[in-house]
C-alpha cells in the first residue's frame, strides 16, 4: 500500500521535475554544441513559471479544456508507469493525450495553428503503430505487458531487442520533438510556421502543455529503461546514452518535410521491428 | 506566503524574457544587429531570453525602424496579441523618431507615436551590446509594472 502511495507521488511530483531538469541540460548541451554558453539549468522551471504568472488569453474554451486533458493523460500515464502498470494501457493513455493536444489546436481558426495540428497528427500517425510493435516484441520476448514482470525480467532486452530499441529511438526523436523530425513545432525553429501546434496557446495553458511534455519526456525514457532492467548504474547509462545520442541527432541533422517523415519512419521502423520480431519468434 | 509567490514570480520574469522582434520598416541594419544578439558572441540565451516567432508567447516586443501608415495596423495588432505583462522596446534612430525617414510622406514616426514605448535604444544601427543594455532596463519595468499593480 505504501509503495503504491510512494509510486504515485514519485509519478506526479517528482516525474515533472526531472523532466524540467533534463529540458534544461539538454538547452546547455546545445548551446555547448553550438560553441554558445547557454541559459541555466533551472531555465525551464523559470519559463513555466513565467507563463503560469502572465495573462490568461484564450481563443475557445475547448482550447483550455484540451491542455487540461493534455497534461492530466501525460500525467496518468506516467503514474500507471510507476505503478508498473499495463504497457498498452499506458501508451492509449499517453495517445489519448497526444490528440488532445492536436484537437485543441484544431480548434483555433489560426492556420499557423492548423497546419502545425495536421503534422501533429502525421507525427502521431508515424510513432504509434512502432511503439504498439516495441511492446509487441516486449511481450514475444517476456511474455507479459506487465511493466513488473519485465522489470523482472534476468537479461537485459536490448540484447534481444537490439532493433527494436532503434525503432523505439525513431518514436522517442519524434516525441521529443527533435530535428530531423521537429515538423509541427520546435524547440528551436522559433520562426517556422509561428510555434506550429503550440502557436495559439498562451500564458499559463502553454505552460501545462510544457509541463505535459516533461512528463512524456520521463515516459519515454521510461520505455528505454525497459530494454535494460536488470541494474540502476545499466539503466541510467543506457538513458543517458540515448538521450545524447538525440542531442546530436536534433544539432547534426536539419529539418525534413513530413512526406520523408512518414515514408522514411515507417520503412525503416517496420523493417526494423519486422527483423527483429522474427527473429524472436524463431529464436 | 502572497509576497513569496510574488517574488518567485518576480524573479522567473526577470530570468525568463521571450523577445518577438518586429521589423517595422527599417533599412535591416537594426535588424542585423538584434539578430547579431543570438549568435554566439554575444549569446542571449544565457539570460534566458528566447527570439520567439509568436505574439502570444512574448514577453518583450522589439521594434526596429520607422512607422508608417501602412504597417502601423500590424504593429498595434501584435501588441494587442501579447499577454500582459509586456514591455515594448524601441531601437534605433529609426524606431525613436522616425529617424533619417522622418521627412517621407508615407511615415508616422516614432514607435512611440502608435504603442507604448518603455525603453528606448539609440543608434544607427544600434549596437548588440546596447540592445541587450535596453532589454536589461526592460526587465527592471516588468518589476515597476508589478510593483503598480501591487499598489492598485
Ligand atoms: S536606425 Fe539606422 S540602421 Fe536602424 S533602421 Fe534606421 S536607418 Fe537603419
Amino acid at each position: 500500500m505504501s509503495n503504491t502511495i510512494i509510486a504515485i507521488i514519485i509519478g506526479f511530483l517528482v516525474a515533472p521535475l526531472v523532466g524540467g531538469l533534463i529540458s534544461g541540460l539538454d538547452r546547455i548541451i546545445t548551446a555547448r554544441l553550438q560553441g554558445r554558453i547557454g541559459p541555466p539549468v533551472w531555465q525551464a522551471f523559470y519559463d513555466v513559471i513565467k507563463l503560469m504568472s502572465k495573462e490568461s488569453m484564450v481563443v475557445n474554451v475547448w482550447q483550455a479544456f484540451c491542455a487540461y486533458a493534455y497534461v492530466s493523460a501525460a500525467a496518468i500515464a506516467v503514474v500507471l508507469f510507476f505503478l508498473k502498470s499495463d504497457l498498452l494501457l499506458i501508451l492509449f493513455i499517453q495517445a489519448v493525450g497526444a490528440v488532445f493536444l492536436v484537437v485543441g489546436a484544431l480548434s483555433s481558426t489560426s492556420p499557423y495553428s492548423q497546419v502545425g495540428a495536421h503534422r501533429e497528427l502525421l507525427q502521431i500517425l508515424a510513432y504509434e503503430p512502432l511503439i504498439i510493435l516495441v511492446i509487441a516484441g516486449i511481450y514475444l520476448e517476456t511474455g507479459s505487458f506487465k511493466i513488473s514482470a519485465i522489470y523482472d525480467w534476468n537479461q537485459p532486452l536490448i540484447f534481444k531487442l537490439p532493433f527494436l530499441f532503434v525503432a523505439l529511438g525513431y518514436a522517442l526523436t519524434i516525441k521529443l520533438r527533435k530535428s530531423p523530425f521537429d515538423l509541427s513545432t520546435s524547440h528551436h525553429g522559433h520562426q517556422e510556421l509561428v510555434k506550429g501546434v503550440l502557436t495559439d496557446y498562451s500564458g499559463p495553458y502553454l505552460a501545462l502543455i510544457e509541463i505535459g511534455h516533461w512528463y512524456d519526456v520521463v515516459l519515454l525514457l521510461g520505455f528505454c529503461s525497459l530494454f535494460w532492467a536488470t541494474g540502476a548504474v545499466g539503466m541510467l547509462a543506457l538513458l543517458a546514452l540515448t538521450y545524447f545520442a538525440e542531442i546530436l541527432i536534433d544539432n547534426v541533422t536539419a529539418r525534413m518535410t513530413w512526406r520523408w517523415m512518414l515514408g522514411y519512419v515507417w520503412a525503416m521502423g517496420f523493417t526494423l521491428c519486422s527483423v527483429n520480431l522474427i527473429w524472436v519468434i524463431l529464436g | 506566503m502572497k509576497k513569496m509567490l510574488g517574488k518567485i514570480i518576480a524573479s522567473t520574469r526577470m530570468k525568463s524574457p521571450w523577445i518577438l522582434h518586429f521589423d517595422c520598416g527599417s533599412c535591416n541594419g537594426c535588424d542585423i544587429e538584434v539578430l547579431a544578439c543570438l549568435t554566439p558572441v554575444y549569446d542571449i540565451e544565457r539570460f534566458g531570453m528566447v527570439n520567439v516567432g509568436n505574439p502570444m508567447h512574448a514577453d518583450i516586443l522589439l521594434v526596429t525602424g520607422t512607422v508608417n501608415h501602412r504597417n502601423k495596423k500590424v504593429l498595434t495588432n501584435l501588441y494587442d496579441q501579447m499577454p500582459a505583462p509586456k514591455v515594448v522596446i524601441a531601437i534605433g534612430a529609426c524606431g525613436l523618431s522616425g529617424g533619417i525617414f522622418r521627412d517621407a510622406y508615407n511615415v508616422v514616426g516614432g514607435v512611440d507615436r502608435v504603442i507604448p514605448v518603455d525603453v528606448y535604444v539609440p543608434g544607427c544601427p544600434a549596437k548588440p551590446e546596447a540592445i541587450i543594455d535596453g532589454a536589461v532596463l526592460a526587465l527592471k519595468k516588468f518589476e515597476v509594472l508589478r510593483q503598480q499593480k501591487l499598489a492598485v
